[in-house]
């Protein structure tokens, strides 16, 4: 009985409840007509696509600048290295390893920037990342209109007056992750192995980042800056280095997620995956400070979960499409929660 | 019920005792105070002045510890304050030691925070008492009126943070006097950032107050300004009265006298036997040194440290001792010049006093000590592992250094087995053990590095009497051992004179003398009050 | 005139981000071709559509709160009010009046658990009302989308969506110009509507007589130091709950004026610009995130609006689109707040290390000596 307790306690009350709850859903799916293998594929689908993105949360919040609101300038990073080689026209590997390059280089360059910015504000860093995020969007807005991208499969309009909003890929590299040793299990079940292969190297590379020496010192200044201080370490220059590394695996997870869904989406769309993320590593037992690779693993599968399955299959038992706003209360929430708990 | 002899006394203070989870920090104080006068109350640090100040005013902490023992009167009635908001209600003031004004709002509006003058309106009369208008001519009347009665110029529409500080300290009598029926101020050492000319008109305030029927009970470590303005005068000394005396031809040295005094007895068994260290090997050396902690500021300090010695650094809190190691460490800003082992060092740079061979034991053990969420092996290694790239594993020539955690484990044992740490495995988090034990991680952490120098800022504070006894121990035996320096800084007159070669006292940031510890422990009272300066060769000089 | 050097860094900073933004919008101007009675005309209309809004910033700032991020909890109980007496055929300014009143209530409950969760993030206000409102917004679609017109009757099936239940996305408010028309006062091709006016000039002089009572001085003293307070005996947490009661309120009335200009209502997103688009126009009119007060309000909603007016025109005629003066009005309004809130915590820093600089100037001299 206390090992239970211990258990419970540790991995938290809110955490089992929506466990639980998912796990209902997933009873329940076939009553209401939903195939679970369809449901499943969805699932994991959702978390490989997702998983990077919410990985990239991990560094800053280590490091001690709290929950990365300002990922925007990653995803972008990501959307600039698609775009860049659908204009060399790269397919298949090539295409998406060009992607890779070209979003690194810039995801560095911006986090690098974005990370003394950050060193200069803080305790403020949350908000000021949230308006630096939005700010660099309607920035880049005006950039994918006048960024001169010939591609005619990219641009819109027949003179190229500028990016369209959603790009097809299909004639690229689409699913170019995702389909290496893809396991059909049937019609509806299609693992995208590759793409999960993938998510896992990732999360070594941040697993065995944080067992180096610079790694160990960033939790240091996460979990107490004075005590780093003391240890003779820059806090600045962990900084700025927890901010390049997220800004990076947030470019990353970009084009992983572009290659799953099939599209390149422009301009807004960035805004979009904000919250989810945030609220995705904070499910997983993060907290405004302290994150592990388990709460990234853990909460992407819960968050994706509940968004998959709560509106396919509650919409189909009282004919209601509920999705969007139970994906809006559930992350909002979860983050006002994490905001509101004391800290060190 | 009491008959008092006189109703000339304001305060009577019977038989009262503390005990802090069976740590007993008074015991049986008893002492009073008449009408418009003005009472001294001295004391080391740790000698219960806080405590004692905190009954009377009500702090929550202590009922929340258990209460006290004994009884205060006041005009005759027992008081039952649960909060400060009694207390001032009784007419209990109290001014601290930091300063609680707000910057941006001016004189006046200070005086009478949360006490301000309004007028009523026809909204106030419908929506309560908080919509009433505040009245800021009669706030200006009010203030000035209390700032007059202080005998100081003061202009009440001046925003504090426009302020020089000695005027700051006006502004939080005048607070307290403000209210209508103030009867005792409690000032907690107000003349601390004075200079002596804002001290002297500090004083004569005083006696103003005392002069309109106000009693002052005025704590201070100047000892000349106790027996100048002070009428009658109170010693503390751990937890005891050991002494309550009209002023009356009582000199600065008996008063440090009895704050410092200890048993003849107890007097020779702490003394540390005399170990053979050449005057002429100096590893560290200090000069001008300043240092800008705030509460611990360090104005000029020139020191010589002896290899293979232990150099004890003593004073009263808020003297500057703590400034010495935490300036040197880097930690705070400082200024002047170090020197290590000959040759000169950079100041405000941790990481290379830490290269150099110098280790720091801060006096913030949870604050900049230890890493809480983090378990014993980590906080053990961590210093060595950033500084000295200790438990790590080299791959790819270096570009990699991976965390050897076996290597990491071992060390955190064998520490754990030396320094009887009691914890459930090397993995438990520090958050979860005692004072005492997180206190020996720190230790390991700093011998870990194994350094030249060592400096450990208040190892024992806070800790039971058994790991303190260890603490001192393993400082003493690593000394012994590896002939490491140590300088070790606390507020524990005799904890110093048992371990120390030697002992500095600091006072107002800077270094009145160095004494063998078996010099008569009247100078060293008379040294941490500042009464006179010791130089190199042992000859004194009055200041006061 | 004495230069005081204390002085001036403050002023540079509040003068920054308007003087950056006048000139924008002079260069703009010219290049958009609007006449220049259009803009007076457009600029009178935004006053006072948006004041009101601007101005329930004011208190949380005067608290110590920063930017109530959180006022679109209010925007929101404002437009339930107006979708209910809209539901209840209600017209002109007794209908809005009503509406406020019904509001109310929503208003003052969800500023206390604003105010109260508030409490709990000390220290990060900003970012937790901003999520806060997005949280209470979810609830307020899920409220309007599943519950009105099924478990809340609804007399008006106009406004409900086409499978019974739900309210339309966009509805047309019988109670439009209710206040504008009032007193409305015509010059040519520019409508004054005075009412709306009288009532933006109401709010005005409550802020003013608030400021000096004894709440107010509270409020201000909270804001300025909260251990100081508390070790005074002023209720601190009771005190900032009730500045964002205030706002929350004033936020909601504010909500209704603007609606009532406009005419029609976003059912569902409508106020999900309302703060960002207040704070900027207050920080445009030289608040900062710790002062603000009547004239940065006025002020900077009519060179706010006068920028985010002309931009789009003047965007087409520079660079051939109308998308990228848009975009260009987006990133400005984000990107004030942005350098505003920058400069806030910039500043914060420089003035803990000026308190120590002297005490520091004084040893080097010493030491020099």
């Amino acid at each position: 009985m206390v090992a239970i307790n211990k258990f419970i306690k540790n991995f938290g009350v809110a955490r089992i409840i929506i466990g639980f709850f998912l796990l209902a859903l997933f009873i329940a799916a076939p009553f209401f007509g939903v195939r679970v293998d369809t449901s499943l594929n969805d699932v994991i689908v959702r978390f490989g696509m997702s998983g990077i993105m919410v990985l990239s949360m991990v560094p800053m919040i280590q490091s001690g600048c709290g929950l990365n609101f300002g990922v925007p300038v990653g995803l972008i990073s990501g959307m600039m290295g698609a775009v860049v080689s659908l204009e060399y026209n790269l397919t298949g590997m090539a295409g998406i390893g060009v992607a890779f390059l070209v979003g690194l280089v810039m995801a560095a360059v911006l986090g690098f920037l974005y990370g003394l910015l950050l060193n200069r504000v803080k305790g403020d860093e949350m908000i000021i990342a949230t308006y630096v995020g939005f700010s660099f969007v309607f920035l880049m807005n005006i950039m994918w209109l006048i960024l001169p991208f010939k591609n005619p499969a990219s641009v819109q309009g027949f003179k190229g007056e500028g990016l369209r909003v959603t790009i097809s890929i299909e004639e690229y590299w689409i699913h170019t992750l995702s389909d290496i040793l893809k396991i059909d299990v049937s019609k509806y079940l299609i693992i995208p192995t590759g793409m999960l292969l993938f998510f896992i190297l990732m999360c070594l590379i941040v697993w065995g980042f944080f067992k180096t020496k610079l790694g160990t010192a960033i939790t240091a200044v996460g979990s107490n800056p004075d005590y780093a201080r003391a240890s003779g370490i820059n806090i600045n220059k962990m900084r700025v280095v927890s901010v390049m590394l997220s800004t990076m695996l947030a470019a990353v997870g970009m084009i992983v997620f572009q290659q799953s869904f099939g599209f390149v989406q422009m301009f807004n769309s960035p805004l979009a995956f904000v919250f989810p993320s945030v609220a995705a590593v904070l499910l997983g037992g993060a907290s405004v400070n302290k994150a592990t690779i388990t709460n990234v693993v853990i909460g992407t599968f819960l968050f994706q979960g509940i968004l998959t399955m709560t509106p396919s299959v509650i919409n189909s038992a009282i004919n209601i499409d509920v999705s969007e706003i139970i994906r809006i209360i559930v992350s909002n929430g979860l983050i006002v929660y994490a905001l509101t708990r004391k800290g060190r | 019920m009491n008959l008092l002899s006189t109703d000339n006394v304001l305060l009577k203070v019977e038989g009262v005792g503390k005990e802090y989870d069976g740590n007993r920090v008074l015991k049986d104080i008893s002492f009073t105070l008449e009408k418009g006068k003005i009472l001294g109350l001295v004391g080391e640090n740790g000698a219960g002045k806080s405590t004692l100040m905190n009954i009377l005013f009500g702090m929550k902490v202590i009922a929340e510890t258990g209460g006290y023992e004994g009884a205060v009167y006041l005009n005759g009635e027992k008081i039952k304050f649960k909060s400060p908001v009694d207390a001032l209600k009784a007419g209990i003031g109290m001014v601290h030691q930091e300063f609680s004004l707000i910057p941006g709002f001016t004189v006046g509006e200070n005086v009478l925070l949360n006490m301000e003058k309004t007028k009523k309106s026809l909204i106030s009369k419908v929506l309560g008492k908080r919509v009433e208008t505040i009245d800021l001519p009669e706030i200006r009347k009010s203030a000035k009126k209390a700032i007059d009665t202080l005998g100081v110029q003061l202009d009440t529409d001046t925003l504090v943070s426009e302020m020089p500080v000695g005027h700051k300290q006006f502004i939080e009598i005048a607070r307290e006097i403000d209210r209508s029926q103030v009867k005792l101020i409690v000032l907690d050492e107000p003349t601390a950032v004075l200079t002596e000319s804002e001290a002297e008109i500090l004083l004569k305030s005083m006696r103003l107050l005392a002069d309109i029927g106000i009693s002052i009970v005025f704590i201070s470590h100047r000892l000349h300004e106790i027996t100048a303005i002070c009428d009658t005068i109170v010693v503390l000394r751990d937890g005891l009265v050991v002494k309550e005396t009209p002023s009356e031809g009582v000199d600065v040295r008996q008063i440090a006298e009895w704050m410092v005094g200890r048993d003849v007895d107890a007097e020779a068994k702490h003394i540390r036997p005399l170990v053979k260290i050449d005057e002429k090997d100096i590893i560290f050396e200090t000069r001008n040194l300043w240092v800008d902690m705030p509460g611990e500021t360090i104005k000029n300090v020139s020191l010589k440290v002896r290899r293979g010695e232990i150099l004890g650094i003593g004073g009263l809190a808020g003297q500057g001792k703590l400034g010495v190691p935490n300036g040197i460490m880097g930690l705070f800003v400082s200024g002047g010049e170090i020197f290590f082992e000959g040759k000169p060092l950079q100041l405000n740079n941790t990481l290379n006093a830490l290269q150099s061979g110098i280790a720091f034991v801060s006096e913030d053990r949870r604050g900049v000590g230890l890493l809480l969420d983090e378990p014993i092996d980590w906080n053990i290694a961590f210093n060595a592992m950033q500084v000295q790239n200790k438990f790590l594993k080299s791959y790819l020539g270096g570009a990699i250094k991976w965390r050897d955690e076996k290597a990491m484990k071992a060390c955190a044992l064998e520490y754990i087995k030396s320094l009887e740490i009691r914890c459930t495995s090397e993995r438990q988090l520090a958050r979860n053990l005692s004072g005492g034990n997180q206190q020996k991680v720190c230790l390991a952490k700093a011998f870990a590095m194994n350094p030249k120098l060592l400096f450990v800022s208040e190892p024992t504070r806070g800790i039971d009497v058994g790991a303190k006894k260890l603490v001192l121990d393993s400082l003493r035996k690593y000394n012994e051992e590896n002939n490491t320096t140590i300088v070790i800084i606390s507020s524990e007159l005799e904890e110093l004179r048992s371990i120390s070669d030697r002992i500095a006292i600091v006072c107002e940031g800077k270094i009145f003398g160095i004494l063998p510890p078996n010099s008569p422990v009247v100078d060293f009272g008379l040294l941490m009050a500042g009464e006179f300066k010791i130089n190199e060769e042992g000859e004194k000089t009055w200041l006061r | 005139m004495k230069f005081d050097k204390k002085k001036i860094g403050p002023l540079l900073t509040g003068s920054v981000v308007p003087l950056m933004f006048l000139i924008i919008s002079i260069i703009a101007i010219p290049l958009s071709r609007y006449s220049g009675s259009y803009l007076v005309d457009q600029i009178i209309t935004r006053l006072a559509r948006n004041s009101f809004l601007v101005l329930s910033l004011l208190l949380p700032i005067m608290a110590g709160m920063g930017i109530n991020f959180g006022m679109i909890l209010g925007a929101m109980a404002g437009q339930i009010g107006l979708i209910f007496i809209t539901d209840w055929g209600i017209t002109g300014a007794p209908g809005l009046l009503l509406a406020a009143l019904v509001a109310a209530p929503i208003a003052i409950g969800l500023g206390y658990f604003c105010g109260v969760v508030l409490n709990r993030a000390k220290g990060r206000e900003m970012i937790t009302s901003m999520i806060l409102g997005l949280f209470i917004a979810g609830i307020y679609q899920f409220f309007l989308l599943y519950l009105c017109g099924s478990i809340i009757p609804f007399k008006t099936s106009t406004m409900l969506l086409s499978k019974g239940y739900g309210v339309r996305n966009a509805l047309n408010l019988n109670v439009a110009k209710g206040f504008d028309n009032l007193i409305l006062i015509k010059l040519g091709d520019i409508s004054i509507p005075v009412g709306t006016f009288l009532i933006i000039g109401l709010i005005c002089v409550f802020t003013v007589w608030f400021r000096k009572t004894k709440l107010g001085q509270d409020m201000r003293a909270v804001g300025l130091d909260m251990n100081v307070s508390d070790t005074a005996g002023i209720a601190v947490d009771k005190t900032r709950i009730q500045s964002v009661i205030i706002s929350t309120v004033l936020a909601c009335f504010g909500q209704i004026i603007y609606l009532q200009n406009i005419g029609t209502m976003n059912t569902y997103n409508g106020a999900d610009q309302a703060a960002l688009f207040a704070a900027a126009s207050l920080l445009v009119g030289g608040a900062t995130v710790t002062k603000a007060s009547i004239p940065n309000a006025i002020v900077g909603t009519a060179l706010f609006h006068l920028m985010f007016i002309v931009m789009p025109m003047a965007g087409k005629y520079i660079t051939g689109s109308a998308m990228i003066g848009e975009y260009f009005r987006m990133f400005i309004s984000y990107g004030v707040v942005t350098i505003a809130l920058v400069l806030h915590a910039w500043k914060r820093q420089k003035d803990k290390d000026m308190e120590r600089h002297s005490f520091q100037l004084d040893m080097e001299k010493e030491s020099a000596k």
